[in-house]
């Protein structure tokens, strides 16, 4: 019971708190710059980034739970291991879940949806948070980590589908003149939205710094 | 198509369509490991190594699968068989030549959470290679991966010497100039088609 009782003193952010930062002052993306790999894969389109960003929040708040339920019983020697079971399990799930949805989906993310396993935004929260934390509050946490997450990749991939398609969620917004800026889709596109937003953020750090 | 020869297989992995510059594999590591030329070039060939190993693995893990009916299985065999694999080689490397293990320092255990290695053994299954195939595949993109840390982290090091306004410093410089490399990379892709 005591360890239980001084984490809850000694942890002064409110469990809102805990919410919160993951949104903005943490953003596992933008400040963090953690799981990389598919938010830059699958961001060529408003609606695979949005499904992406919810599977990848989903396994995340999962496996943030069973970690931290299991937090006690788990030898530290194997934890690493067993995290990363937990999580391959909660992704063959989300796997299945989203072919059974929607073919088309599964087909657009292709091998993706696997590569959630190795997403070192996961396993870095299960580690770093779920290990050491409350059920609640791991939860919480994955809730905010995942939420600003599924935020970072809309972001990306809305920039790149108005530019790269002028279209957002399939639906065109620009009149027909609009020539595509047809490299925002292709790969390059990714490095240069994901550079451009990083460039918002820092500038905008760095103007409240000054301030 | 059954007719692509390995060769073909190769310079697709290694150049055309690139791990890391156009299906953003590894980049992790790329954008952490590439700030000097020696540490990029141990990194590349110990992903290339474990890239090869877990590809023969993967192999088997599939056909195994496939005899007893578990697909489902799949995901979660591979990613313990890759996890044992690196523990394995970081063993036998340690034994056998303790001064490479020393300069590979904490590389090792971190491929295991390299994207690309998984990536490997699901790419190579889902595009039903035979077993020189999966070979040629593995080793063209180890080699790919080599090539763009090589090429990512002599430009980096010649990016300190460059003066740099502070707010594009760090990871925004480092991913423009990932843009770019994958923009010429995109030069590529006329080739062996």
């Amino acid at each position: 019971m005591t360890p239980t009782k001084t984490t809850d003193l000694k942890a002064g952010p409110s469990s809102t708190d805990e919410f919160i930062k993951g949104l903005w002052r943490e953003n596992p993306v933008f400040v963090q710059v953690l799981g990389m790999c598919p938010v830059l894969a699958v961001s060529n389109s408003a609606i695979n980034a949005l499904a992406m960003g919810l599977a990848t929040a989903f396994v995340l708040i999962m496996s943030n739970i069973l970690v931290s339920s299991l937090r006690n019983f788990i030898p530290k020697q194997v934890r690493i291991a067993s995290y990363i079971l937990i999580i391959a399990t909660f992704v063959t799930m989300v796997d299945y879940a989203i072919q059974a949805i929607s073919v088309d989906l599964h087909k657009n993310l292709g091998a993706f949806i696997s590569l959630i396993v190795v997403n070192c935004l996961i396993l870095s929260r299960a580690e770093a948070f779920a290990s050491k934390n409350t059920i609640g509050k791991s939860a919480l946490d994955a809730l905010g980590m995942g939420l600003g997450f599924v935020f970072a990749l809309f972001c990306l991939g809305a920039v790149r589908e108005i530019l790269g398609n002028g279209s957002i969620f399939g639906f065109m917004i620009f009149p027909e003149s609009f020539q595509e800026w047809i490299i925002m889709i292709l790969p390059a596109g990714g490095f240069f939205t994901l550079a451009l937003w990083l460039f918002l953020f820092n500038n905008y750090k760095l103007k409240k710094a000054k301030a | 198509m059954k007719s692509e020869s390995l060769w073909y297989i190769f310079i697709n992995a290694s150049l055309i369509n690139n791990f890391v510059l156009a299906y953003f594999l590894g980049i992790c590591p790329f954008l952490g490991v590439s700030g000097k030329m020696e540490t990029a070039t141990k990194m590349g060939a110990a992903v290339t190594f474990v890239m090869i190993i877990s590809s023969v693995c993967a192999f088997g893990i599939h056909a195994l699968l496939v005899a007893i009916n578990a697909p489902f299985l799949q995901l979660i065999s591979y990613i313990v068989v890759i996890a044992a694999t690196v523990q394995l080689v970081e063993m036998v490397i340690k034994k056998m030549s303790p001064a490479l293990f020393r300069s590979l320092g904490i590389f090792l255990p971190l491929i295991t959470t390299n994207c690309a290695i998984l990536a490997v053994a699901l790419f190579q299954t889902a595009k039903g290679y035979s077993f020189f195939g999966s070979l040629a595949f593995a080793f063209g993109g180890g080699i790919g991966f080599t090539l763009a840390l090589i090429l990512m982290a002599g430009i980096r090091e010649q990016l300190d010497f460059a003066d740099v306004p502070k707010v594009v410093k760090g990871t925004v410089i480092t991913l423009l100039v990932a843009g770019i490399l994958s923009l010429t990379f995109m030069g590529f892709s006329g080739l062996g088609s």
